[in-house]
């Protein structure tokens, strides 16, 4: 047991790639002849991810989810922000100049737009549980733009640390779903083209619920969305401590 | 050689992250604007242009397209890394707000990507 473990520590990385291997070829082998094609394969990669995930949570009691268990650190690394923004910025090889021009009004609209409106609904939603001093309103209504800019947010006006701690939560929940919901969707709301992509990379915000997202949906369209998605966070804690804290303070 | 598309999507992500993390310090936010789409830009633009074709076909053009190609199991990763068993913990409040923020802009994606294609329906395509 302890070679094991030696083997397994010091060569993490190695292990994951191995690992993940594993479960890529278990996902298309089920997407295959359980559903015939019909779910994408790297749609339920991310599903056993997640899976793998809670259950790495539940038992380590980490926050980094199956990266927590000691023989599968790696994970950690390969799925950590260094690689993910490095195979982002490569998916974006062989786009087109022209696409990106196209979609960039709209992009950029999509940016705002996500933002605040994802900023009110969660704001909306805080309220609604009772709610009543502006900085906890911000702060939970920041959280719902993206898990980093609710915490940000949060700091930079002094919300106490449970406040913080649920605007997180609020944050994890839509970049989950985003990485569940995006394939099942993606028909009915039009996402099939550069275009789109970049609108929904805009809307959403935020990365990794994008990233997978997208890659379940289809993969082509992954460095659009990426593209507009990766200004979203900066652009939410711009907004979130100023402006937003504004208006709901002249509100509230 | 390989190393060559290797490096150059390094020197993307580098520079995109260093004009994100400057942006940030100028905008007064503690978050890095934008750069790793910076660094997307930077490599879309390189890819397009004669003088970095050598760094771009050919075998240096393989160790860009690996990098590539590996993105869906990092992704993969990134999803079994995720604090999911906090998001389930956060209780109704934050599970009411995460599911009403998305399912809101999920709707918002066929209005705005009508934006800046006012010739959709007499265009070729």
């Amino acid at each position: 047991m302890d070679i094991f473990e030696t083997v397994f520590v010091r060569n993490n990385l190695i292990v994951a790639f191995a690992v993940i291997g594993v479960i890529m070829w278990l996902s298309y082998f089920l997407a295959d002849k359980l559903t015939a094609g019909r779910i994408h394969g790297s749609a339920i990669a991310i599903a056993l991810g997640l899976l793998a995930a809670y259950w790495g949570g539940l038992t380590t009691g980490g926050s980094t989810g199956v990266a927590d268990v000691a023989l599968l650190g790696g994970i950690g690394l390969m799925g950590g922000g260094m690689m993910r923004d490095f195979a982002i910025v490569a998916t974006a090889f062989g786009v087109h100049l022209s696409e990106l021009k196209k979609a960039g009004i709209a992009g950029v609209i999509s940016i705002f737009a996500g933002v605040i409106v994802s900023f009110i609904v969660g704001a909306a939603v805080a309220v609604m549980f009772g709610y009543t001093d502006a900085v906890a309103i911000t702060t939970i209504g920041a959280g719902a733009v993206t898990y980093i800019v609710g915490p940000v947010t949060g700091d930079a006006l002094g919300a106490t640390d449970a406040v913080i701690t649920l605007s997180v939560a609020a944050g994890l929940v839509k970049s989950i779903l985003v990485m569940i919901g995006t394939p099942l969707v993606a028909k009915s709301i039009g996402l099939d083209n550069p275009q789109s992509a970049m609108v929904f990379g805009g809307l959403m915000g935020t990365t990794s619920g994008v990233a997978a997202g997208l890659a379940a949906t289809d993969p082509k369209l992954v460095p659009y969305g990426a593209m507009t998605a990766t200004f979203y966070t900066g652009v939410g804690c711009l907004l979130g401590p100023s402006i937003l804290f504004f208006i709901v303070s002249a509100i509230y | 050689m390989i190393v060559y598309g290797v490096a150059l999507l390094s020197v993307c992500l580098i520079v995109g992250m260093l004009i994100g993390e400057s942006l940030g310090v100028l905008l007064d936010v503690d978050a890095n604007v934008g750069g790793v789409g910076i660094a997307m830009l930077f490599l879309v633009i390189a890819s397009n242009t004669d003088k970095f074709k050598s760094l771009c076909t050919g075998v240096a053009g393989e160790g860009i397209k690996f990098w590539s190609a590996m993105y869906i199991p990092i992704v993969v990763a990134m999803a079994a890394r995720q604090n999911v068993a906090a998001a389930i913990d956060g209780g109704l409040l934050a599970l009411v707000a995460g599911v009403a923020a998305v399912v809101v802009s999920f709707a918002l994606v066929p209005l705005l990507s009508r934006i800046g294609r006012p010739n959709v329906e007499k265009g070729p395509l």
